[in-house]
């Protein structure tokens, strides 16, 4: 068995991990997974740093909790969530989400969810830096909740 | 004793990352009020803040939350993650 949810600074490899999931599952027909990258560019600025902050504890209790709800709602087989935490630069991956389950609209249903749900739930921050050194924190996107609130039961 | 924490903006804004306090509040909210006693930069990142996320013993919760001695009360701005 490997952890479900990992919080690291370093990076991934996203067919390892992949790998990692299926191991030993036979009854598996779909892996679905996602990776988020860092963008070169928000709301217009450039941005050269993205560091990542996050609440120790809080974090993997929080995401722990919309792994088995996804598990719970899309009978999954396996799923795994890793998400970096530290300074990152443009095109670095940020987040992994991969899910396993017997048919393909179950995996992607609950990657999707998995995703909105981390977005607005779990205990991260992101701050920039701008090419002249300037720091700003990622403000709440309004569209982050909305896409959570689709998923409401 | 209360563990009180703060994260992300508020960390910054409020200059410091975590303090412990005697734990004679009933609530969050009482909590909040004798906070914001503090000053104007305290009044606006806690008490007057809308946008205030709040986690007791790493679960979320609201202002209404009772709290108890060994407790760790969170704040922190709307998060951003993924």
């Amino acid at each position: 068995m490997f952890p479900h949810i990992c919080i690291q600074e370093e990076d991934f490899d996203l067919s390892t991990e992949a790998a990692k999931l299926r191991e030993g599952h036979k009854d598996i027909g779909a892996v679905v997974t996602f990776v988020g990258t860092v963008r070169d560019i928000n709301e217009g600025d450039e941005v050269s740093i993205l560091e990542l902050e996050h609440y120790p504890g809080m974090t993997e209790k929080a995401l722990e909790k919309i792994r088995l709800e996804a598990h719970d709602r899309w009978h999954l087989e396996a799923s795994h969530i890793i998400h970096r935490i530290g300074k990152m630069y443009p095109c670095d991956q940020i987040v992994m989400v991969a899910v396993a389950s017997r048919h393909r609209e179950n995996a992607f249903h609950a990657a999707h969810f998995i995703m909105d749900y981390l977005k607005t739930n779990a205990p991260f921050w992101k701050k920039e830096t701008l090419p002249d050194g300037a720091e700003r924190w990622v403000d709440a996107r309004v569209s982050d909740k909305e896409a959570e609130s689709r998923w409401a039961k | 004793m209360l563990n009180v924490l703060y994260f992300a903006s508020f960390r910054e804004i409020l200059g410091q990352a975590q303090e412990q306090l005697p734990a004679d509040y009933q609530t969050v909210d009482c909590l909040l009020k004798d906070l914001a006693a503090r000053g104007e930069t305290w009044q606006q990142a806690l008490l007057h803040n809308q946008n205030l996320q709040i986690a007791v013993n790493h679960d979320v919760a609201n202002r209404q939350t009772a709290i108890k001695a060994g407790d760790e009360v969170a704040f922190f701005p709307p998060v951003t993650g993924g």
